[in-house]
């Protein structure tokens, strides 16, 4: 191999829990565990509901909407990655359903961004992943 | 009556290392500190029965200090010993678990200890705590999400927890800035701060986004050392070598995962579950409240746990702290030693260090008036809290 003059990007490697979560996402589909006892969603996955504790659930798809619960806007660079994307736009955005995602809002400079606002669903594809990410719905 | 286990402890001893770039193992520092402690409290070691242990952020990155301690200090025949996590509020608890093992006699004499080295010669200030290099290239599952954004360390929960609350509440940044020129000044009479050099409302504006909208001023410090306490029984204390600081009110809250639906972590704090436990155990409330120590890792913090504790309402923090009452001369005097954003970053000994330099009358020409003192611990995103009611009067 050759040295790299930037590392990559750390992409999300699927596990045993999570595989059906990345597989959907390359067919752009946002799933969410939802838990057959309670009808509870749950994010990041996890063999548990955490309200019921049940172990049931169901892979269902999101809408795809959302609001955006904070945001921040990253200058420092911790890796080096990213050390040509400084500074960029984070946020959470809080989901139709409930859970909240950490993400970005690709389709605006983060002083355009606001708490509340709403969002929906884009995709940011990878060899074997795509990540979610979101632009504003107005 | 009061409550059975207001007024049963004190903290009779403590010992504080010198702060910042000291490049000295974590058990190294630990030790210094434990046998700073025990001679400050006129004890032996051989008096010590107890033992509790917090490493700071070495405990997740190696080289902290752990039960391997009790060893390295040569403490044999302990009736009381733990390795404690509660992250940020760890230092409290173990003056309450100190203070709950006394009041049921099973241990007399207990140690608290905090170490933490993050600081390696010729490390960044802050690689310690952004994580990054401890991520494998691929990380595992969809806790990769989070760096796969760009999401590192504290500062980023942080950052977005204060977003929210300036958008709800129209929080400012000269808001936070105050909280900022306040413990600053405060730093300038601690000859053990870090930072002694008086800063303005628009040096804070000048300093660096590290995350918007955080500024460089709005982050704590990143130090490496050691401070112990010794908690004693009451009826013993006020016999020993220092003016015993009594432990009049105790309390926790730890809301827990900051990502789980509904939650509202961002803006309502396990202060406000502690509060209550802590405020009532010491029969008093927010008015009584002579000075505060608050753990401060950022400004926000200061600004979030005021609101919570219900020095003012929901929402109020900001124009609460503009006017400069908690710097010197002010109503409210809050981390009168320059705190974690200015002396020191010791977790939550930061806050209680001072709290008992303040309790015994030792703060010079710092020394704040000196009744009930609120000492705050708080750890994860806004996820763990622990509250002491501290006071140099027994009843
Ligand atoms: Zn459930």
């Amino acid at each position: 191999m050759t040295e790299a003059t930037t590392a990559p990007k750390p992409i999300p490697e699927p596990d045993e829990t999570s595989e059906p979560f990345w597989k959907a996402t390359l067919e752009g589909k946002l799933l969410l565990m939802k838990c057959s006892d309670c009808g509870g969603f749950r994010l990041p996955s996890r063999q548990h509901c955490d309200r019921c504790l049940s172990a049931k659930f169901e892979w269902t798809p999101a809408s795809g909407r959302g609001t955006v619960r904070s945001f921040g806007r990253m200058h420092q660079v911790y890796h080096p990655a990213f050390a040509e994307e400084v500074p960029y736009t984070l946020a959470i955005v809080e989901l139709e359903e409930g859970p909240r995602l950490p993400t970005n809002i690709v389709d605006l400079d983060g002083r355009e961004v606001r708490v509340d606002m709403p969002v929906e669903l884009t995709w940011e594809r990878h060899e074997d992943v795509a990540l979610p990410k979101f632009r504003s719905r107005d | 009556m009061g409550h059975p286990l207001r007024g049963v402890a004190a903290i009779s001893g403590l010992g504080m290392t010198p702060m910042g770039r000291i490049y000295k193992s974590a058990n190294e520092l630990a030790a210094d500190a434990v046998r700073d402690a025990i001679a400050d409290a006129g004890l032996k070691k051989d008096d010590i029965d107890g033992l509790l242990i917090n490493p700071g952020i070495t405990g997740f990155t190696g080289g902290g200090i752990n039960l391997g301690l009790q060893n390295y200090l040569g403490m044999a025949d302990l009736r009381l010993l733990n390795h404690m996590n509660g992250a940020g509020s760890t230092a409290a608890q173990m003056v309450q678990y100190a203070t709950m093992a006394i009041n049921a006699g099973m241990a007399k004499h207990v140690v608290c200890v905090f170490a933490d080295t993050p600081l390696k010669d010729g490390s960044r200030t802050g690689a310690a705590y952004g994580g990054a290099n401890r991520l494998p290239p691929r990380p595992k599952g969809m806790a990769g999400l989070a760096p796969a954004a760009g999401f590192f360390g504290p500062n980023t929960q942080y950052a977005l927890a204060t977003s929210r609350h300036m958008a709800l509440y129209g929080t400012t940044h000269d808001q936070l800035g105050a909280i900022a020129v306040a413990q600053r000044q405060w730093a300038t009479q601690n000859p053990q701060a870090q930072m002694r050099e008086p800063i303005t409302l628009e040096d804070y504006h000048n300093s660096r986004w590290i995350v918007e909208p955080l500024h460089l001023l709005d982050c704590c410090l990143v130090s490496n050392g050691a401070i112990a306490v010794v908690v004693s029984p009451a009826d013993i204390a006020k016999d020993m070598a220092q003016p015993p600081v009594y432990i009049k009110g105790m309390g926790q809250g730890h809301p827990g995962d900051f990502s789980r639906a509904g939650s509202d972590w961002e803006t309502e704090t396990g202060a406000k579950i502690a509060a209550k436990t802590a405020f009532s155990m010491a029969g008093a409330g927010p008015d009584d409240i002579s000075s505060c120590q608050l753990y401060d890792c950022y400004t926000y913090t200061v600004l979030v746990t005021l609101e919570d504790y219900g020095f003012c309402k929901k929402g109020e923090g900001g124009p609460f702290v503009e006017d400069g009452k908690l710097g010197p001369g002010g109503s409210l005097p809050t981390n009168t030693g320059g705190g974690e954003l200015s002396a020191y970053y010791m977790w939550g000994m930061t806050p209680l260090s001072e709290a008992v330099i303040q309790g015994r009358g030792h703060g010079g020409e710092r020394q704040a008036k000196n009744d009930l003192i609120l000492c705050t611990g708080n750890g994860g995103s806004l996820s763990y809290h622990a509250a002491l009611i501290l006071s140099p009067h027994r009843n």
